[in-house]
């Protein structure tokens, strides 16, 4: 990250713009040692971009606010629940329309969470998060009006954009009929030989039932997205006083910092995202019920940001996809892989607490923890001394 | 008067730490209370920052009363506190500390701001050096500095010290004190709470000895310097 960061601007932006550009033509291209045998890869990178965007998301909550959430799959499930409500069960509204309601009904489902909680503490708030969590499944379960165990089906897609039986410009449901503007062809990789596989394609912008490599892209255009936003507020004044407030309530609050109403924002940012989450979710599955949003999830998504180290969101986007992707990589492994992403996480918690890339703050708390400590042990008579 | 607290009464659970504690501190003063551990120096002074609910009793600044206003906005109001055992955020170098003390600021990117900043630095050169280092690998007295220098970037009328001294090499003791008077000769208000009886009272124009939750001495800084009984119980006779 060093070396990046001495290189002149021009170059760096090159950089990412590359970086940015394959991972848009990650599906396309397929590369053997990375495609999941067994499971659509397209498919397998949309999660991907999912998990990447709900651990974006609770990492504002827990990484930078320093708030332990341990129901996050709770504002997953309103975002999903919302748009499918509105788009098929009661509703037929498109989903670009019913997408700012799924996101503001998870914002204040996060604030009227957030308001009485937030005035306890640590354990506390994972207790209640917890619940909240299960509360929010338990009532799906059973309700009629939200489908109950059953579920919601025939959700609505993404518009796509196609051309229309006269060469026009079409835009709207995905139609069996109707191609995209253009088609992309895929990469073959024989035994040892490259080849564009003309019968392999992708419609570009056609978000249908079998190719998911669209929802892919939509997820990593909104993951782009709000990457730029965490930018952008972890800068600000904002991201200050989350860290001041993370790093120690009281004296935040006493530079000024109204620490309560921060810890909300946090809050409520995070279910933002948690549920604009959960609404492209719902849209890509076309069906949901309960099960989507077991504890499970909650735990899964904790680790991605845990894994990934809290706090630095390249490192819980790494998270994310090892969380998302590891497991059906090595499918190979049927159930031991469950167990094998479990001894991977002790092994991680052993040897890296801190997560694989823990942010610089982290590190260098250590230092200075370390550095105190042999300060206090050599200049111990001459602190005594001074007390008296 | 800056800062009135009248009949002050603060209970932890069941125990009194404070009963029914009154004083002023006059503006532009330097107003110390002093007395031994567990007296209630530090409770009385989180109390004048918010930190601490009251359960009887007011508190005013400048007039108004504060008595049932949160710390942050205290802090609006000109009340700035460096706490017991500095509390600097240790992952945050010198100079975001600094920022985090001008959080209440909306002049943050004005000359104004750049002036203040290079006060404090006037005032704590060491903090000059260690600008761009995070707090947590700085010495305590260093982090003393950056403690009360933060406090100052909000430009506060009334500076609560809280401790500044504590665990501080003698000659390092001898600075921070001789910066507080040099703080409170540019202007600000200052409310110090200290156990360093000696090097306090030389310094201020007011003092108030606490003894388990209640004043039992008034007077000036020299006055009390000179008293029998006060000499006996916090000076230690020749210091």
């Amino acid at each position: 990250m060093n070396k990046l960061k001495a290189l002149p601007k021009p170059v760096k932006l090159a950089f990412w713009v590359l970086l940015a550009i394959l991972a848009y033509a990650l599906p396309i291209l397929e590369p053997p040692i990375i495609s999941t045998p067994g499971v659509d890869f397209g498919g397998v990178l949309f999660v991907v971009t999912m998990y990447c965007l709900i651990a974006l998301g609770l990492n504002i909550v827990v990484g930078y606010a320093g708030l332990l959430d341990l129901g996050y799959v709770g504002f997953y499930a309103v975002g999903a629940y919302t748009a499918a409500i509105l788009t098929s069960f009661h509703a037929n509204w498109p989903l670009l329309l019913s997408l700012p309601f799924a996101v503001a009904a998870t914002t204040i489902a996060g604030l009227i969470l957030g308001a009485p909680t937030l005035r306890v503490r640590g354990d506390y708030l994972a207790i209640v998060t917890l619940g909240f969590g299960e509360i929010i499944r338990l009532v799906a379960v059973n309700t009629e009006w939200l489908g109950d165990r059953r579920g919601i089906s025939n959700i609505a897609r993404p518009p796509s954009v196609m051309t229309g039986e006269d060469g026009g410009v079409v835009v709207g449901e995905a139609e069996p009929g109707l191609k995209g503007i253009f088609e992309i062809p895929h990469l073959y990789w024989g035994d040892g030989t490259v080849l564009v596989d003309t019968e392999d394609t992708t419609q570009f912008l056609v978000f249908g039932v079998l190719d998911q490599i669209p929802y892919y892209w939509l997820g990593l255009t909104v993951v782009l997205l709000v990457l730029l936003a965490d930018y952008l507020i972890k800068n600000s004044r904002v991201g200050r006083a989350w860290e001041a407030t993370r790093e120690d309530e009281d004296a935040a609050e006493l530079m000024g910092v109204p620490t309560f109403k921060f810890k909300l924002l946090a809050f409520a940012t995070g279910a933002f995202i948690g549920g604009l989450a959960g609404a492209l979710f719902a849209s890509r599955q076309s069906f949901i019920n309960p099960d989507s949003f077991l504890l499970l999830f909650s735990i899964l998504f904790l680790a991605a940001v845990v894994v990934g180290g809290q706090g630095n969101r390249w490192g819980v986007l790494v998270g994310a996809f090892l969380v998302a992707y590891l497991p059906q990589r090595f499918r190979d492994f049927d159930d031991f892989r469950v167990l094998v992403f479990g001894a991977a996480l002790v092994a991680l918690a052993i040897l890296r607490p801190e997560g694989l890339f823990p942010p610089r703050r982290t590190v260098r708390a250590k230092q200075m923890e370390h550095e105190l400590e042999v300060l206090e042990t050599g200049h111990d008579d001459g602190e005594e001394a001074a007390r008296v | 008067m800056l800062l009135e607290v009248e009949g002050l009464c603060v209970n932890y659970g069941h125990i009194e730490a404070i009963r029914d504690i009154s004083f002023g501190v006059p503006e532009g003063t330097v107003t110390t209370l002093i007395g031994a551990n567990g007296a209630g120096k530090t409770t009385t002074l989180k109390t004048v920052s918010g930190l601490r609910k009251v359960r009887a009793g007011t508190v005013r600044f400048d007039g108004k009363d504060i008595t049932s206003l949160a710390p942050y906005e205290r802090v609006k109001l000109g009340i700035n506190q460096s706490p017991e055992g500095r509390r600097c955020f240790v992952g945050m170098t010198v100079r975001e500390n600094l920022d985090m003390g001008a959080f209440v600021r909306k002049d943050r990117k004005t000359q104004a701001y750049r002036d203040d900043l290079d006060r404090v630095l006037t005032l704590f050169p060491r903090l000059q050096e260690r600008i761009n280092q995070p707090a947590g690998t700085l010495s305590g007295g260093e982090q003393q500095m950056v403690a009360m220098g933060r406090a100052l970037m909000s430009r506060p009328r009334l500076l609560l010290l809280d401790e500044p001294s504590m665990g501080l090499a003698p000659k390092l003791i001898q600075q921070i004190f001789s910066i507080v008077t040099e703080i409170n000769e540019q202007g600000t208000t200052v409310l110090l709470v200290e156990q360093n009886a000696a090097q306090a009272l030389k310094r201020s124009d007011e003092a108030h000895i606490l003894e388990t939750g209640a004043i039992v001495r008034s007077g000036t800084g020299a006055e009390l310097a000179g008293d029998e009984a006060v000499k006996a119980a916090y000076l230690g006779g020749d210091v």
